[in-house]
Protein backbone atom coordinates (compact mmCIF):
# COMPACT_ATOMS: atom_id res chain seq x y z
CA UNK A 1 0.00 0.00 0.00
CA UNK A 2 1.15 3.55 -0.78
CA UNK A 3 1.33 6.34 1.13
CA UNK A 4 -0.91 9.66 0.77
CA UNK A 5 2.30 11.58 0.01
CA UNK A 6 3.65 8.60 -2.83
CA UNK A 7 0.06 9.00 -3.99
CA UNK A 8 0.14 12.31 -5.25
CA UNK A 9 3.85 11.93 -6.66
CA UNK A 10 2.41 9.09 -8.52
CA UNK A 11 -0.27 11.55 -10.13
CA UNK A 12 2.40 14.19 -11.19
CA UNK A 13 1.35 17.06 -9.28
CA UNK A 14 2.42 18.61 -6.09
CA UNK A 15 1.28 16.78 -3.14
CA UNK A 16 -0.57 17.66 -0.25
CA UNK A 17 0.79 20.06 2.12
CA UNK A 18 0.81 19.66 6.17
CA UNK A 19 -1.43 21.25 8.18
CA UNK A 20 -0.48 22.10 11.81
CA UNK A 21 -3.04 23.29 14.58
CA UNK A 22 -1.23 25.04 17.94
CA UNK A 23 -3.26 25.36 21.08
CA UNK A 24 -5.61 26.90 18.35
CA UNK A 25 -8.35 29.38 20.30
CA UNK A 26 -10.91 31.07 18.42
CA UNK A 27 -13.51 33.80 19.99
CA UNK A 28 -15.74 36.11 19.11
CA UNK A 29 -15.85 38.84 22.04
CA UNK A 30 -16.90 37.08 24.96
CA UNK A 31 -18.16 33.94 23.33
CA UNK A 32 -14.88 31.29 23.26
CA UNK A 33 -15.87 28.92 19.93
CA UNK A 34 -12.87 27.20 20.45
CA UNK A 35 -9.70 26.34 22.51
CA UNK A 36 -6.90 23.74 22.99
CA UNK A 37 -7.48 22.72 19.07
CA UNK A 38 -4.07 20.68 18.65
CA UNK A 39 -3.78 18.42 15.40
CA UNK A 40 -1.97 17.68 12.33
CA UNK A 41 -3.20 17.37 8.91
CA UNK A 42 -0.18 14.90 7.26
CA UNK A 43 0.55 15.74 3.52
CA UNK A 44 -2.25 14.35 1.25
CA UNK A 45 -3.99 13.02 4.00
CA UNK A 46 -8.08 12.79 4.52
CA UNK A 47 -9.19 13.96 7.27
CA UNK A 48 -13.27 14.92 8.28
CA UNK A 49 -14.09 17.20 11.26
CA UNK A 50 -17.02 15.67 12.93
CA UNK A 51 -18.94 17.17 15.52
CA UNK A 52 -23.02 18.12 16.65
CA UNK A 53 -24.11 21.33 15.00
CA UNK A 54 -22.79 24.92 16.25
CA UNK A 55 -19.47 22.86 17.65
CA UNK A 56 -17.63 25.24 15.69
CA UNK A 57 -16.02 23.22 13.25
CA UNK A 58 -17.11 25.44 10.44
CA UNK A 59 -15.47 27.95 12.05
CA UNK A 60 -12.10 25.99 12.41
CA UNK A 61 -12.50 25.27 8.80
CA UNK A 62 -12.85 28.88 7.86
CA UNK A 63 -9.68 29.88 10.38
CA UNK A 64 -7.67 27.34 8.39
CA UNK A 65 -8.92 29.15 5.09
CA UNK A 66 -7.71 32.29 6.24
CA UNK A 67 -11.37 33.57 6.60
CA UNK A 68 -11.75 33.79 10.27
CA UNK A 69 -8.45 35.72 12.60
CA UNK A 70 -7.75 32.71 15.51
CA UNK A 71 -7.65 34.41 19.30
CA UNK A 72 -4.44 32.13 20.20
CA UNK A 73 -2.33 29.85 18.90
CA UNK A 74 -1.14 28.91 15.51
CA UNK A 75 -2.48 27.70 12.46
CA UNK A 76 0.19 26.68 9.90
CA UNK A 77 0.75 25.17 6.64
CA UNK A 78 4.17 23.87 5.93
CA UNK A 79 5.21 25.59 8.69
CA UNK A 80 4.17 28.88 7.61
CA UNK A 81 1.64 30.63 9.64
CA UNK A 82 -1.55 31.43 7.98
CA UNK A 83 -2.45 35.20 7.96
CA UNK A 84 -4.97 36.69 5.60
CA UNK A 85 -6.60 34.09 2.81
CA UNK A 86 -4.60 31.02 2.83
CA UNK A 87 -3.49 30.87 -0.77
CA UNK A 88 -2.24 27.45 -0.41
CA UNK A 89 -6.19 26.52 0.01
CA UNK A 90 -9.13 26.17 -1.91
CA UNK A 91 -12.56 26.19 -0.18
CA UNK A 92 -15.89 24.18 -1.20
CA UNK A 93 -19.01 25.75 0.73
CA UNK A 94 -21.57 24.03 1.67
CA UNK A 95 -23.80 26.83 -0.34
CA UNK A 96 -23.80 26.75 -4.75
CA UNK A 97 -24.43 30.22 -3.39
CA UNK A 98 -20.82 30.29 -3.63
CA UNK A 99 -20.73 29.51 -7.19
CA UNK A 100 -21.01 32.93 -9.84
CA UNK A 101 -24.18 32.59 -11.55
CA UNK A 102 -23.60 34.81 -14.27
CA UNK A 103 -21.26 33.21 -15.29
CA UNK A 104 -21.61 29.77 -17.19
CA UNK A 105 -19.66 26.36 -15.47
CA UNK A 106 -17.18 26.31 -17.70
CA UNK A 107 -16.59 30.80 -16.41
CA UNK A 108 -16.96 29.73 -13.22
CA UNK A 109 -13.85 26.80 -13.40
CA UNK A 110 -11.51 28.99 -15.35
CA UNK A 111 -12.26 31.99 -12.65
CA UNK A 112 -9.09 30.88 -10.17
CA UNK A 113 -6.83 30.23 -13.32
CA UNK A 114 -7.59 33.70 -14.94
CA UNK A 115 -6.83 35.09 -10.81
CA UNK A 116 -3.75 33.91 -11.18
CA UNK A 117 -2.51 35.28 -13.89
CA UNK A 118 -3.20 32.31 -16.66
CA UNK A 119 -4.25 33.62 -19.63
CA UNK A 120 -8.22 33.30 -21.57
CA UNK A 121 -7.41 30.13 -23.72
CA UNK A 122 -5.29 28.14 -21.22
CA UNK A 123 -8.16 28.83 -18.14
CA UNK A 124 -10.67 27.72 -20.53
CA UNK A 125 -8.98 24.53 -21.31
CA UNK A 126 -8.02 23.95 -17.62
CA UNK A 127 -11.88 24.08 -17.16
CA UNK A 128 -12.79 22.35 -19.53
CA UNK A 129 -10.61 19.35 -18.18
CA UNK A 130 -11.40 19.54 -14.62
CA UNK A 131 -15.36 19.66 -15.66
CA UNK A 132 -14.69 16.87 -17.64
CA UNK A 133 -13.18 15.02 -14.99
CA UNK A 134 -16.17 15.61 -12.47
CA UNK A 135 -18.56 14.46 -15.47
CA UNK A 136 -20.05 17.94 -16.35
CA UNK A 137 -18.20 17.56 -19.54
CA UNK A 138 -21.59 18.23 -21.42
CA UNK A 139 -22.76 20.99 -19.42
CA UNK A 140 -20.29 23.50 -19.90
CA UNK A 141 -21.95 26.14 -21.27
CA UNK A 142 -24.80 26.20 -18.37
CA UNK A 143 -25.25 28.75 -15.96
CA UNK A 144 -26.05 27.20 -12.47
CA UNK A 145 -29.53 28.01 -12.39
CA UNK A 146 -29.87 25.48 -15.45
CA UNK A 147 -28.10 22.96 -12.81
CA UNK A 148 -29.18 20.20 -10.54
CA UNK A 149 -28.12 20.84 -6.95
CA UNK A 150 -25.51 17.77 -7.29
CA UNK A 151 -23.78 19.22 -10.10
CA UNK A 152 -23.63 22.72 -8.70
CA UNK A 153 -21.74 21.11 -6.21
CA UNK A 154 -19.56 18.96 -8.65
CA UNK A 155 -18.70 22.64 -10.83
CA UNK A 156 -17.85 24.25 -6.98
CA UNK A 157 -15.25 20.95 -6.71
CA UNK A 158 -14.06 21.55 -10.23
CA UNK A 159 -13.14 25.25 -9.96
CA UNK A 160 -11.55 24.58 -6.57
CA UNK A 161 -9.00 21.72 -8.34
CA UNK A 162 -8.51 23.93 -11.28
CA UNK A 163 -5.93 26.13 -9.23
CA UNK A 164 -4.51 22.81 -8.23
CA UNK A 165 -4.41 23.80 -4.39
CA UNK A 166 -2.45 21.44 -2.19
CA UNK A 167 -5.43 21.43 -0.02
CA UNK A 168 -8.86 21.41 0.06
CA UNK A 169 -11.18 22.66 2.92
CA UNK A 170 -14.64 21.24 2.47
CA UNK A 171 -17.54 22.14 4.40
CA UNK A 172 -19.94 20.04 4.62
CA UNK A 173 -20.32 20.11 0.59
CA UNK A 174 -23.03 17.43 0.09
CA UNK A 175 -25.49 18.13 3.10
CA UNK A 176 -27.73 19.69 0.98
CA UNK A 177 -28.26 16.70 -1.45
CA UNK A 178 -30.47 13.49 -1.19
CA UNK A 179 -28.82 10.63 -0.46
CA UNK A 180 -28.10 9.00 -3.81
CA UNK A 181 -26.19 12.09 -5.45
CA UNK A 182 -24.58 12.04 -1.90
CA UNK A 183 -23.35 8.15 -2.19
CA UNK A 184 -22.00 8.92 -6.10
CA UNK A 185 -20.54 12.07 -5.18
CA UNK A 186 -18.18 10.62 -2.16
CA UNK A 187 -16.86 8.18 -4.53
CA UNK A 188 -16.24 10.50 -6.97
CA UNK A 189 -14.44 12.51 -4.56
CA UNK A 190 -12.22 9.77 -3.27
CA UNK A 191 -11.21 9.13 -6.65
CA UNK A 192 -10.70 12.91 -7.35
CA UNK A 193 -8.44 12.73 -4.34
CA UNK A 194 -6.47 9.63 -4.74
CA UNK A 195 -5.62 11.07 -8.35
CA UNK A 196 -4.33 14.61 -7.31
CA UNK A 197 -2.74 13.68 -3.90
CA UNK A 198 -4.08 16.98 -2.12
CA UNK A 199 -5.08 17.01 1.51
CA UNK A 200 -8.43 17.13 2.68
CA UNK A 201 -10.30 18.63 5.31
CA UNK A 202 -13.93 17.59 5.26
CA UNK A 203 -16.43 19.25 7.90
CA UNK A 204 -19.54 17.26 8.09
CA UNK A 205 -22.39 16.23 11.04
CA UNK A 206 -22.72 12.64 8.92
CA UNK A 207 -21.06 9.82 10.97
CA UNK A 208 -21.45 7.37 7.57
CA UNK A 209 -19.77 9.43 5.80
CA UNK A 210 -16.39 10.32 7.63
CA UNK A 211 -16.10 6.79 7.93
CA UNK A 212 -16.52 6.37 3.88
CA UNK A 213 -14.28 9.19 3.46
CA UNK A 214 -11.55 9.80 5.85
CA UNK A 215 -8.13 8.47 6.89
CA UNK A 216 -8.46 9.78 10.16
CA UNK A 217 -11.50 11.30 11.76
CA UNK A 218 -11.49 14.21 14.10
CA UNK A 219 -14.65 14.53 16.55
CA UNK A 220 -15.35 17.48 18.48
CA UNK A 221 -17.07 18.34 21.75
CA UNK A 222 -20.15 20.15 21.77
CA UNK A 223 -19.84 24.15 21.66
CA UNK A 224 -19.36 26.18 22.68
CA UNK A 225 -15.81 26.28 24.22
CA UNK A 226 -15.13 23.16 22.18
CA UNK A 227 -12.71 21.24 21.69
CA UNK A 228 -10.97 17.94 20.35
CA UNK A 229 -12.99 14.72 21.91
CA UNK A 230 -11.00 11.82 20.12
CA UNK A 231 -9.08 11.52 17.07
CA UNK A 232 -9.32 8.05 14.76
CA UNK A 233 -7.70 6.46 12.37
CA UNK A 234 -9.50 4.52 10.25
CA UNK A 235 -7.78 1.61 8.44
CA UNK A 236 -9.98 0.55 5.66
CA UNK A 237 -9.09 -0.23 2.14
CA UNK A 238 -11.69 2.20 0.17
CA UNK A 239 -14.28 1.86 -1.22
CA UNK A 240 -15.91 0.82 2.25
CA UNK A 241 -19.10 1.18 3.92
CA UNK A 242 -20.00 1.66 7.34
CA UNK A 243 -20.27 -1.88 7.76
CA UNK A 244 -16.48 -2.33 6.79
CA UNK A 245 -15.48 -0.22 10.26
CA UNK A 246 -18.36 -1.20 12.41
CA UNK A 247 -16.53 -0.95 15.46
CA UNK A 248 -15.23 2.23 15.02
CA UNK A 249 -18.82 3.23 14.08
CA UNK A 250 -20.52 2.29 17.20
CA UNK A 251 -17.54 4.09 19.04
CA UNK A 252 -17.84 7.36 17.04
CA UNK A 253 -21.40 7.31 17.36
CA UNK A 254 -20.99 6.80 21.23
CA UNK A 255 -18.71 10.14 21.16
CA UNK A 256 -21.16 11.97 19.40
CA UNK A 257 -24.23 10.40 21.41
CA UNK A 258 -22.27 11.96 24.90
CA UNK A 259 -21.82 15.46 23.40
CA UNK A 260 -25.34 15.92 22.30
CA UNK A 261 -26.34 14.76 25.30
CA UNK A 262 -24.39 17.39 26.81
CA UNK A 263 -25.30 20.09 24.82
CA UNK A 264 -28.92 19.38 25.41
CA UNK A 265 -28.75 19.32 28.82
CA UNK A 266 -26.47 22.88 28.82
CA UNK A 267 -29.79 23.88 27.05
CA UNK A 268 -31.69 22.55 30.23
CA UNK A 269 -32.88 19.88 28.00
CA UNK A 270 -33.96 16.86 30.57
CA UNK A 271 -31.51 13.51 29.12
CA UNK A 272 -31.64 10.23 30.21
CA UNK A 273 -28.42 8.21 30.70
CA UNK A 274 -25.31 8.36 28.35
CA UNK A 275 -23.26 10.25 30.81
CA UNK A 276 -19.63 10.84 29.92
CA UNK B 1 -46.82 1.01 -23.75
CA UNK B 2 -49.47 -0.17 -20.81
CA UNK B 3 -52.60 1.60 -21.17
CA UNK B 4 -52.12 3.75 -18.02
CA UNK B 5 -49.13 4.70 -18.77
CA UNK B 6 -50.31 5.98 -22.22
CA UNK B 7 -53.14 7.96 -21.00
CA UNK B 8 -50.62 9.13 -18.33
CA UNK B 9 -48.13 10.44 -21.38
CA UNK B 10 -51.24 11.65 -23.69
CA UNK B 11 -52.22 13.66 -20.09
CA UNK B 12 -48.85 15.03 -20.10
CA UNK B 13 -48.51 16.19 -23.94
CA UNK B 14 -51.71 17.70 -23.89
CA UNK B 15 -50.55 19.51 -20.65
CA UNK B 16 -47.97 20.58 -22.72
CA UNK B 17 -49.93 21.59 -25.34
CA UNK B 18 -52.24 23.65 -22.95
CA UNK B 19 -49.08 25.25 -21.47
CA UNK B 20 -48.00 26.39 -24.81
CA UNK B 21 -51.33 27.90 -26.29
CA UNK B 22 -51.61 29.21 -22.72
CA UNK B 23 -48.66 31.67 -23.18
CA UNK B 24 -50.22 32.47 -26.30
CA UNK B 25 -53.53 33.09 -25.16
CA UNK B 26 -52.06 35.12 -22.08
CA UNK B 27 -50.36 37.75 -24.29
CA UNK B 28 -53.60 38.63 -26.41
CA UNK B 29 -55.19 38.44 -23.17
CA UNK B 30 -53.29 41.51 -21.55
CA UNK B 31 -53.19 43.08 -25.21
CA UNK B 32 -57.00 42.89 -25.60
CA UNK B 33 -56.79 43.86 -21.95
CA UNK B 34 -54.20 47.15 -22.80
CA UNK B 35 -56.51 48.23 -25.71
CA UNK B 36 -60.51 48.27 -23.77
CA UNK B 37 -58.17 49.93 -21.42
CA UNK B 38 -56.83 52.92 -23.70
CA UNK B 39 -60.38 53.30 -25.31
CA UNK B 40 -62.19 52.86 -22.16
CA UNK B 41 -59.85 55.98 -20.98
CA UNK B 42 -59.89 57.98 -24.29
CA UNK B 43 -64.27 58.03 -23.93
CA UNK B 44 -63.88 59.27 -20.35
CA UNK B 45 -61.41 61.77 -21.20
CA UNK B 46 -64.05 62.59 -24.61
CA UNK B 47 -67.10 63.06 -21.69
CA UNK B 48 -65.04 65.77 -19.63
CA UNK B 49 -64.31 67.36 -22.41
CA UNK B 50 -67.57 67.90 -23.77
CA UNK B 51 -68.85 68.32 -19.99
CA UNK B 52 -66.13 70.83 -18.95
CA UNK B 53 -65.69 72.16 -22.47
CA UNK B 54 -62.69 72.71 -24.87
CA UNK B 55 -61.59 75.60 -23.14
CA UNK B 56 -60.84 73.64 -19.94
CA UNK B 57 -60.19 70.07 -21.34
CA UNK B 58 -59.39 69.97 -24.94
CA UNK B 59 -61.01 66.72 -26.27
CA UNK B 60 -58.79 64.07 -27.69
CA UNK B 61 -59.17 64.24 -31.27
CA UNK B 62 -58.28 68.18 -30.68
CA UNK B 63 -55.40 66.93 -28.53
CA UNK B 64 -53.95 64.88 -31.64
CA UNK B 65 -54.67 67.73 -33.75
CA UNK B 66 -52.41 70.03 -31.45
CA UNK B 67 -50.01 67.45 -31.97
CA UNK B 68 -50.34 67.82 -35.75
CA UNK B 69 -50.02 71.12 -35.33
CA UNK B 70 -47.00 71.29 -33.34
CA UNK B 71 -44.85 68.82 -35.82
CA UNK B 72 -45.80 70.79 -38.50
CA UNK B 73 -44.78 73.92 -36.88
CA UNK B 74 -41.62 71.51 -36.15
CA UNK B 75 -41.93 72.72 -32.33
CA UNK B 76 -42.65 69.31 -31.14
CA UNK B 77 -39.70 67.20 -32.27
CA UNK B 78 -37.18 70.57 -31.23
CA UNK B 79 -39.06 70.25 -27.95
CA UNK B 80 -38.26 66.29 -27.37
CA UNK B 81 -35.14 66.17 -28.56
CA UNK B 82 -34.13 69.41 -25.97
CA UNK B 83 -35.25 67.35 -23.12
CA UNK B 84 -34.04 64.08 -24.68
CA UNK B 85 -30.65 65.36 -24.34
CA UNK B 86 -30.90 66.74 -21.23
CA UNK B 87 -32.71 63.53 -19.20
CA UNK B 88 -30.15 61.49 -20.95
CA UNK B 89 -27.04 63.00 -20.25
CA UNK B 90 -28.09 64.27 -16.90
CA UNK B 91 -28.89 60.33 -15.95
CA UNK B 92 -26.19 58.95 -17.66
CA UNK B 93 -23.82 60.89 -15.66
CA UNK B 94 -26.35 60.18 -12.15
CA UNK B 95 -25.71 56.36 -13.13
CA UNK B 96 -21.92 56.57 -13.87
CA UNK B 97 -20.71 58.61 -10.54
CA UNK B 98 -23.60 56.91 -8.42
CA UNK B 99 -23.10 53.04 -9.20
CA UNK B 100 -19.59 53.37 -7.89
CA UNK B 101 -20.31 55.66 -4.89
CA UNK B 102 -23.15 52.67 -4.30
CA UNK B 103 -20.59 49.64 -4.48
CA UNK B 104 -18.01 51.38 -2.18
CA UNK B 105 -20.99 52.41 0.41
CA UNK B 106 -22.31 48.74 0.38
CA UNK B 107 -18.73 47.25 0.76
CA UNK B 108 -16.66 49.60 3.12
CA UNK B 109 -18.43 50.66 6.22
CA UNK B 110 -16.57 53.81 7.08
CA UNK B 111 -17.05 55.48 3.49
CA UNK B 112 -21.02 53.81 4.44
CA UNK B 113 -21.11 55.80 7.93
CA UNK B 114 -19.42 58.91 6.28
CA UNK B 115 -21.77 59.29 3.10
CA UNK B 116 -25.06 58.14 4.96
CA UNK B 117 -25.69 61.47 6.02
CA UNK B 118 -25.82 63.30 3.00
CA UNK B 119 -27.47 60.54 1.32
CA UNK B 120 -30.60 60.79 4.05
CA UNK B 121 -30.66 64.53 4.12
CA UNK B 122 -30.17 65.33 0.23
CA UNK B 123 -32.92 62.82 -1.58
CA UNK B 124 -35.47 64.25 0.60
CA UNK B 125 -34.67 68.13 -1.22
CA UNK B 126 -37.10 67.81 -4.39
CA UNK B 127 -34.81 69.14 -7.53
CA UNK B 128 -37.64 71.76 -8.08
CA UNK B 129 -36.24 73.42 -4.80
CA UNK B 130 -32.77 73.47 -6.23
CA UNK B 131 -33.51 75.16 -9.82
CA UNK B 132 -32.98 78.70 -8.90
CA UNK B 133 -29.80 77.44 -6.79
CA UNK B 134 -28.91 76.01 -10.01
CA UNK B 135 -29.61 78.34 -12.22
CA UNK B 136 -27.32 80.77 -10.07
CA UNK B 137 -24.31 78.52 -9.73
CA UNK B 138 -24.63 76.94 -13.61
CA UNK B 139 -26.67 79.72 -15.55
CA UNK B 140 -29.30 79.60 -17.41
CA UNK B 141 -27.62 77.25 -20.47
CA UNK B 142 -27.73 73.48 -20.74
CA UNK B 143 -25.37 73.20 -17.49
CA UNK B 144 -27.87 73.78 -14.90
CA UNK B 145 -30.66 71.46 -16.24
CA UNK B 146 -28.25 68.57 -16.56
CA UNK B 147 -27.00 69.24 -13.00
CA UNK B 148 -30.45 69.05 -11.99
CA UNK B 149 -31.15 66.06 -13.65
CA UNK B 150 -27.75 64.52 -12.07
CA UNK B 151 -28.79 65.25 -8.91
CA UNK B 152 -32.04 63.20 -8.84
CA UNK B 153 -31.14 60.69 -10.36
CA UNK B 154 -27.86 60.20 -8.85
CA UNK B 155 -29.43 58.65 -4.65
CA UNK B 156 -31.94 56.11 -6.27
CA UNK B 157 -29.15 55.03 -7.93
CA UNK B 158 -26.61 54.82 -4.51
CA UNK B 159 -29.09 53.70 -2.55
CA UNK B 160 -30.29 50.99 -4.75
CA UNK B 161 -26.77 50.13 -5.51
CA UNK B 162 -25.87 49.89 -2.37
CA UNK B 163 -29.06 47.61 -1.14
CA UNK B 164 -27.87 45.48 -3.83
CA UNK B 165 -24.17 45.24 -2.66
CA UNK B 166 -24.80 44.66 0.45
CA UNK B 167 -27.08 41.54 0.02
CA UNK B 168 -24.30 39.61 -2.17
CA UNK B 169 -23.82 36.48 -0.36
CA UNK B 170 -20.57 36.71 1.44
CA UNK B 171 -19.25 32.69 0.08
CA UNK B 172 -19.21 34.35 -3.17
CA UNK B 173 -16.54 37.27 -2.20
CA UNK B 174 -14.64 34.75 -0.07
CA UNK B 175 -14.77 31.87 -3.15
CA UNK B 176 -13.21 34.60 -5.46
CA UNK B 177 -10.94 35.84 -2.48
CA UNK B 178 -9.09 32.39 -2.12
CA UNK B 179 -9.51 31.32 -5.88
CA UNK B 180 -7.01 34.04 -5.73
CA UNK B 181 -8.82 37.69 -6.63
CA UNK B 182 -7.23 40.35 -4.75
CA UNK B 183 -9.58 43.43 -3.80
CA UNK B 184 -10.35 45.42 -7.01
CA UNK B 185 -10.18 42.25 -8.54
CA UNK B 186 -13.46 41.48 -6.11
CA UNK B 187 -15.15 44.55 -6.79
CA UNK B 188 -14.80 43.99 -10.59
CA UNK B 189 -15.51 40.35 -10.86
CA UNK B 190 -17.83 39.65 -8.23
CA UNK B 191 -19.54 42.57 -6.37
CA UNK B 192 -20.63 44.51 -9.24
CA UNK B 193 -21.90 41.58 -11.53
CA UNK B 194 -24.40 40.58 -8.45
CA UNK B 195 -25.39 44.35 -7.91
CA UNK B 196 -26.64 44.35 -11.40
CA UNK B 197 -29.96 43.85 -11.42
CA UNK B 198 -30.21 46.47 -8.46
CA UNK B 199 -28.07 48.94 -10.41
CA UNK B 200 -30.74 48.40 -13.41
CA UNK B 201 -33.80 49.08 -10.59
CA UNK B 202 -31.62 52.09 -9.61
CA UNK B 203 -31.39 53.24 -13.45
CA UNK B 204 -35.24 52.81 -14.32
CA UNK B 205 -36.36 54.84 -10.60
CA UNK B 206 -33.38 57.54 -12.00
CA UNK B 207 -34.94 57.63 -15.18
CA UNK B 208 -38.23 58.22 -14.12
CA UNK B 209 -37.52 61.02 -11.66
CA UNK B 210 -35.72 62.66 -14.60
CA UNK B 211 -38.95 62.78 -16.22
CA UNK B 212 -40.46 64.63 -13.50
CA UNK B 213 -37.63 66.75 -12.60
CA UNK B 214 -37.10 68.23 -16.41
CA UNK B 215 -40.69 69.66 -16.74
CA UNK B 216 -40.05 71.95 -14.01
CA UNK B 217 -36.18 72.84 -15.00
CA UNK B 218 -37.34 73.69 -18.29
CA UNK B 219 -40.61 75.82 -16.96
CA UNK B 220 -38.60 78.02 -14.81
CA UNK B 221 -35.23 78.45 -16.97
CA UNK B 222 -35.07 77.23 -20.49
CA UNK B 223 -36.00 78.36 -24.04
CA UNK B 224 -36.75 74.71 -25.56
CA UNK B 225 -38.04 71.39 -24.04
CA UNK B 226 -41.34 70.06 -23.52
CA UNK B 227 -41.39 71.83 -19.85
CA UNK B 228 -41.12 75.06 -22.13
CA UNK B 229 -43.69 74.29 -24.54
CA UNK B 230 -45.98 73.69 -22.04
CA UNK B 231 -45.23 76.64 -20.00
CA UNK B 232 -45.20 78.93 -23.34
CA UNK B 233 -48.52 77.30 -24.66
CA UNK B 234 -50.15 78.37 -20.91
CA UNK B 235 -48.82 82.04 -21.50
CA UNK B 236 -50.38 81.52 -25.25
CA UNK B 237 -53.54 80.24 -23.41
CA UNK B 238 -53.22 77.41 -25.61
CA UNK B 239 -55.13 74.24 -23.84
CA UNK B 240 -55.01 72.18 -26.54
CA UNK B 241 -51.10 72.49 -26.88
CA UNK B 242 -50.31 71.96 -23.14
CA UNK B 243 -52.20 68.12 -23.36
CA UNK B 244 -50.43 67.72 -26.57
CA UNK B 245 -47.13 67.99 -23.94
CA UNK B 246 -48.38 66.37 -21.63
CA UNK B 247 -49.83 63.12 -23.59
CA UNK B 248 -46.15 63.42 -25.25
CA UNK B 249 -44.52 63.43 -21.68
CA UNK B 250 -46.22 60.30 -20.64
CA UNK B 251 -45.89 58.49 -24.34
CA UNK B 252 -41.85 59.07 -24.08
CA UNK B 253 -41.39 58.43 -20.55
CA UNK B 254 -44.00 54.94 -20.98
CA UNK B 255 -40.92 54.17 -24.09
CA UNK B 256 -37.84 55.39 -22.46
CA UNK B 257 -38.56 52.81 -19.55
CA UNK B 258 -39.54 49.74 -22.10
CA UNK B 259 -36.48 50.61 -24.22
CA UNK B 260 -34.39 50.31 -21.13
CA UNK B 261 -36.17 47.41 -19.69
CA UNK B 262 -35.68 45.58 -22.97
CA UNK B 263 -32.10 46.52 -23.25
CA UNK B 264 -31.34 45.39 -19.89
CA UNK B 265 -33.29 42.42 -20.32
CA UNK B 266 -30.99 41.33 -23.72
CA UNK B 267 -28.16 42.03 -22.54
CA UNK B 268 -27.83 41.76 -18.91
CA UNK B 269 -30.14 38.54 -19.28
CA UNK B 270 -27.32 36.76 -17.38
CA UNK B 271 -26.65 39.06 -14.27
CA UNK B 272 -30.19 37.88 -13.94
CA UNK B 273 -32.37 40.86 -14.96
CA UNK B 274 -35.70 40.01 -16.27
Amino acid sequence: MTSAAERGRDAGRQPGITVRMNDVAIAFGDLTVLHDVDFEVKPGEFVCLLGPSGCGKSTLLSAIAGFTPISGGHVLCNDEEVAGINQHAGVVFQSTEALFDWLTAEENVAYGPRMRGKGKAESREIAADFLTKVGLAHAMRKFPRELSGGMKQRVQIARVLANEPRLVLMDEPFGALDAQTRHVLQEELVRIWQRTGCSIVFVTHDIDESVILADRIVVMTAGPAAKIKSIYSVDAPRPRSRHDVAELYDQIQHDIRVEVAKSLRNQGVDVEGEAA
Amino acid sequence: MTAPTAALALASSSQRRKKKGGLGSRVLRVAVTWVVSLVVGVAIWWLLSMWLGANVMPSPWATVQALGDLIHRGTLFTSIGASLQRILSGWAIGLVVGTPIGILMGRVRIIRNFLDPYVEILRFIPAIALVTVMVVWFGIGETSKIALIVYTSIFVVVISTTDATMRISNDKVLAARSLGANGVQVLWTVVLPSAVPGIVTGARLAMANSFLTIVSAEMVAARSGLGTLIWTSYTFGRIDWIFAGIVTLGVLGFLCDRILRILAGTLLSRYGVR
